[in-house]
């Protein structure tokens, strides 16, 4: 062994060096850390202790066209706990509802919603009662964990009138928060399910707002204010709709609980939807945050199902009201005038193959177009039927929009059944099962053909103005008119004269004021083995049409029932008390 | 008379291990201060000041004593820990991140401190003893045989505790010690080589070259044939047959293993900890969150706060800045003790120096290392920092046996004047 001085400062050197490089790659590792990494541990830092409390936000509201409220935030409480494990959320809920009653769905729920997002607070009560808030916040200090906060509540002031309509919201689904998770929804949150509220969802949309709680490693609360800066729920713009709401509930009030059908109102320059509703309704505002299942059931297993909305989803036999479209297809072929009569004389009943009844056995004798529309002649519109030809009705109807939906915005519009041509009937019925006699009954407009009243209110925003039909729209933007009538001036302007003039020389009584006269159809479909059908479509003023409204009674029996509610509403509409001259029957 | 006492202390050394001890109190104290209140841990830093005057009282009356009697008392110190450490075995209990070791010596329930920290100064004096009465050039490995056996004993006893982190602080002392006396690397690296080879064993090729390389060595260096055949298949052992009987092993077997060496693939538990321990010290920043104010320890994320993981919250609170403080304090410890083993009047003050810089410095590498999970949770405290009382007090005897050795160092003053 040599501890000779010189040998030892060389060693001492080794050392001195070893020990400058170690502490200085200690140091050169915390530089890393703490200040090339810093950022990034500081957000895992926050992650690690900060715990998200989402601070609810208020739907956007829904207006109608005059600024009235459709739908609303009502104050309202919502109850969640912070936990850090399931087994730790169920024993709270076991200590709480000994304090406050939870029932088994709701703490099945709250387990739920934990397992959905374990590090958010687990909603016990998503609307909590005062009483409830009140025990549970004096009880505050023995339940750190437990978040009390306000969350609005959605109300539909008009619930009963507005089912067909405005939908409604829920909490959000596994499978919707599976396909919604890249556009920020969360476990737990409210969204539109039906209606306008899912139509409109993005725009309507609550923007939840967060605050931070702070908890320690056993993820207890330990500071729930100041500990990061709240970020505020944003108010989304309200939605405006062209909905009428005087209209919508005067509709409502009309229907009472006794009438079944729809209602449909159109402007139709701009294809606003004035109002859109189906009895029997149902009050929307049972089914906001969860509908009871006794109410569910009821109205499920209704006879009346009032969870079809009629407006939209219940298709019709159009009948008469649809023998314009045979008279417009007519005209832009040529094959007829305004004025044009047909080879043989209505003498209530037509042969072709079989007999074709005249609703009027009495028989209208020898008719115009015009004076065909105006009597509603079964004879004559059978005769231009067959003069048009049955592959060209059935083209003329689809490229007058019969076969397809409206294209509303609002979700789950059903499709109106027109053929297309007619492989539709070899299909249904076999090559042979049919004959072409069918072109008789399609004129008329029964057989082959179920509009819902949504289909033929937007039909008659193209009688009623300059031929373009006007796509429904109930949040009003940019109108979309399509040029579906290829007439001519003249010809339109008759269509238009036999609509009104011919309904002024009508059956309908009743003084006539300042022109100001209502035109419109009525129909009578069959619908066996129940009562008849009772419609009604047409628009107001005939000189200068402001609504356009289609209307269908259930078992209303016959036309002119319907005819009076359409003019009670289209009068509440524009406030001017209408001359009930549109009365033609079939 | 006064003026050749005052100058006989190392005052360096002496301010750099206070200001080191008043950092940790302070740190200790720190580590208390929590959210959430839990026992023990707000006090311990009055706990720790009362080890502090207990360590300054032992320490001067240490320095009372010389060298030779320091060199004297090696002997008993020596066979008194050694038979405390064969105690715990049999009686010890656990505590902290390491509460699976038999490290604590415990009677009555009272747990009276680890006898590992006193076997560290005992070893470090009786190896130096050893080693500085062999007088002749060391040629071989046998010829290392008595300073070996005298670390190998406490280190198996430590080692079946099982406590891994004070079995690295052996090794170091050894092999810092063995290095301070002269023995040639080739020697110390042909000591070191089956360890290298059960390191380098998870890869053949890498294991190969390393072979390769002390075959070569040992054709080099030529040291005696049987020791030459041992080294080699010693190496093949550690190297081939290591990694067979490894795969041997049932899984479960493995894991124990794995998780004796490296906690932090216990991810529940350990690693969760490693983590959060990173997470404080990255989030400290370059200035730190303030003393006491660290969120992380706050809320105690941060595992063993104020003893193993001491030196998170002082990442945490005091960032960067206090980071290279502690380090620069430490390394200043180190260069001072070098300085002081470099001056030893003999060559048993200068082994002794150099083994107490081996032993922190393991420490603090290891313990700080850890921190950040560039080391192996081993549970082996921070010099100065680790709340702890045995690890204070034995700290400050080996600063106490530093100054007296400096005293008493060339071109010094033959006698301290504490």
């Amino acid at each position: 062994m040599s501890f000779h001085p010189n040998a030892l400062l060389r060693r001492a050197r080794v050392a001195r060096l070893v020990l400058v490089v170690s502490i200085g790659a200690l140091g050169a590792a915390f530089f890393r850390a703490q200040v090339v990494q810093h950022d990034a541990y500081v957000v895992q830092s926050e992650n690690t202790r900060l715990r998200e409390v989402p601070l609810p936000g208020a739907r956007g509201t829904i207006y109608d066209r005059r600024g009235e409220v459709i739908a609303e935030n009502l104050p309202g409480y919502a109850v969640s706990l912070l936990s850090p494990t399931e087994d730790s959320l169920k024993a709270a809920l076991r200590t709480l509802s000994g304090i406050v009653p939870i029932d088994q769905t709701q703490q099945r729920a709250a387990i739920r919603r934990f397992r959905q997002a374990p590090t958010r607070p687990a909603v016990i009560f998503t609307n909590a009662t005062f009483e409830v808030v009140s025990i549970l916040e004096e009880r505050r200090v023995e339940f750190p964990d437990l978040i009390i906060q306000s969350s609005p509540k959605r109300y539909y002031p008009d619930g009963a009138a507005m089912a067909a309509l405005v939908g409604y919201t829920g909490e959000i689904s596994e499978p919707e928060l599976a396909r919604l998770k890249p556009e920020g929804y969360k476990a737990g949150q409210q969204i539109g399910k039906a209606g306008l509220e899912l139509q409109f969802e993005t725009a309507l949309r609550a923007r939840e707002g967060l605050r931070f709680v702070e908890v320690d490693a056993r993820n207890r609360v330990v500071r729930d204010a100041g500990v990061r800066e709240e970020i505020q729920p944003e108010a989304p713009t309200p939605l405006r709709t062209n909905i009428d709401l005087d209209l919508q509930r005067y509709a409502h009030s009309y229907f009472g609980d006794s009438l079944r059908g729809a209602v449909v109102a159109l402007d139709p320059s701009t294809g606003g939807v004035l109002a859109l509703y189906s009895a029997p309704s149902y009050d929307i505002n049972e089914w906001v945050g969860g509908i009871s299942s006794t109410i569910y059931e009821q109205l499920l297993t209704d006879p009346h199902t009032p969870l079809v909305n009629r407006a939209m989803q219940g298709t019709y036999p159009p009948a008469s009201t649809w023998k314009l479209a045979t008279a417009v297809i007519g005209l832009q072929r040529g094959l007829v005038t305004m004025d044009t009569h047909m080879e043989r004389p209505c003498t209530g009943g037509y042969m072709y193959g079989r007999y074709f009844k005249c609703w009027d056995k009495r028989g209208h004798g020898d008719v115009t177009l015009a004076q065909a529309i105006a009597k509603s002649c079964d004879v004559y519109f059978y005769q231009l039927g067959l003069k048009i030809g049955l592959s060209n009705l059935l083209a003329g109807g689809v490229a007058l929009g019969f076969g397809e939906k409206t294209g509303i915005d609002l979700p789950n519009e059903k499709e109106s059944i027109w053929p297309e041509d007619t492989k539709y009937f070899d299909k249904k019925y076999g090559p042979r099962g049919w004959n072409r006699s069918v072109v008789l009954s399609l004129s008329i407009g029964q057989a082959n053909n179920a509009q819902t009243p949504l289909n033929m209110a937007r039909f008659y925003t193209a009688l009623a103005t300059d031929g373009r039909a006007a796509t429904p729209q109930i949040v009003a933007r940019e109108a979309e008119r399509m040029q579906i009538l290829h007439l001519t001036a003249d010809q339109l302007a008759g269509v238009q004269r036999a609509l009104a003039d011919v309904v002024s020389r009508g059956t309908a009584a009743g003084a006539q004021i300042q022109g100001l006269t209502i035109a419109g159809k009525t129909g009578t479909a069959q619908v066996p083995p129940l009562q008849d059908f009772a419609w009604f479509v047409g628009y107001a003023p005939a000189s200068d049409p402001k609504i356009v409204l289609a209307i269908i009674i259930e078992e209303g029996l016959h036309g002119s029932t319907a005819a009076k509610i359409a003019t009670k509403l289209m009068e509440r509409y524009l406030k001017t008390p209408l001359t009930m001259t549109a009365i033609t029957n079939d | 008379m006064d003026m050749l006492r005052r100058r006989g202390i190392d005052y360096p050394l002496l301010i750099i291990a206070l200001l080191l001890t008043v950092f940790g109190i302070a740190m200790v104290y720190s580590a208390g201060q929590t959210d959430v209140p839990s026992a023990g841990t707000a006090a311990a830093w009055k706990r720790q000041l009362g080890w502090f005057a207990v360590s300054l009282l032992a320490a001067w009356t240490v320095t009372r004593g010389s060298v030779r009697l320091i060199e004297w008392s090696a002997w008993p110190l020596y066979a008194f820990s050694c038979t405390l450490l064969l105690v715990v075995l049999f009686f010890g209990s656990g505590a902290g991140t390491a509460a699976s070791v038999k490290g604590w010596l415990t009677i009555g329930g009272v747990r009276l401190g680890q006898p590992a920290e006193l076997a560290k100064v005992a070893t470090t004096l009786m190896l130096a003893r050893v080693l500085a009465a062999q007088r002749e050039q060391v040629r071989s490995l046998l010829d290392l045989w008595r300073p070996l056996v005298v670390v190998a004993l406490p280190w198996v006893l430590v080692m079946l505790q099982p406590d891994l982190g004070t079995g690295m602080v052996f090794i170091g002392i050894c092999f810092m010690m063995l290095f301070w006396a002269g023995v040639s690397w080739q020697l110390l690296l042909m000591l070191a080589s089956p360890g290298i080879s059960l390191i380098l064993a998870f890869s053949t090729g890498i294991w190969g070259a390393w072979f390769l390389i002390l075959v070569a060595l040992v054709l080099w260096y030529r040291p005696y044939l049987p020791e030459g055949v041992v080294l080699v298949v010693a190496n093949v052992v550690m190297g081939v047959v290591a990694p067979i009987l490894w795969d041997t092993l049932k899984p479960y077997q493995r894991q124990r293993l794995l998780v004796f060496l490296d906690p932090t693939i216990d991810p529940l538990r350990a690693g969760y900890h490693v983590t959060q321990s990173k997470v404080a010290i990255g989030s400290g920043g370059l200035f730190g969150q303030g003393f006491t104010l660290g969120p992380q320890k706050r809320l105690r994320f941060v595992p063993e706060q104020h003893t193993d993981f001491i030196f998170s919250v002082v990442g945490e609170e005091l960032g960067f800045l206090g980071v290279s403080c502690a380090l620069a304090l430490f390394l200043a410890l180190f260069l001072r003790a070098i300085r002081v083993s470099t001056r030893a009047s003999d060559a048993f003050p200068s082994l002794v120096a150099s083994g107490f810089v081996a032993a922190w410095f393991v420490h603090v590498v290891v313990n700080i290392g850890m921190t950040l999970s560039l080391m192996p949770v081993t549970g082996i405290p921070l010099p100065f920092f680790s709340y702890g009382g045995s690890f204070l007090l034995s700290s400050w005897l080996a600063v106490a046996v530093l100054l007296r050795i400096s005293a008493e160092g060339r071109g010094q003053a033959d006698a301290i004047g504490l």
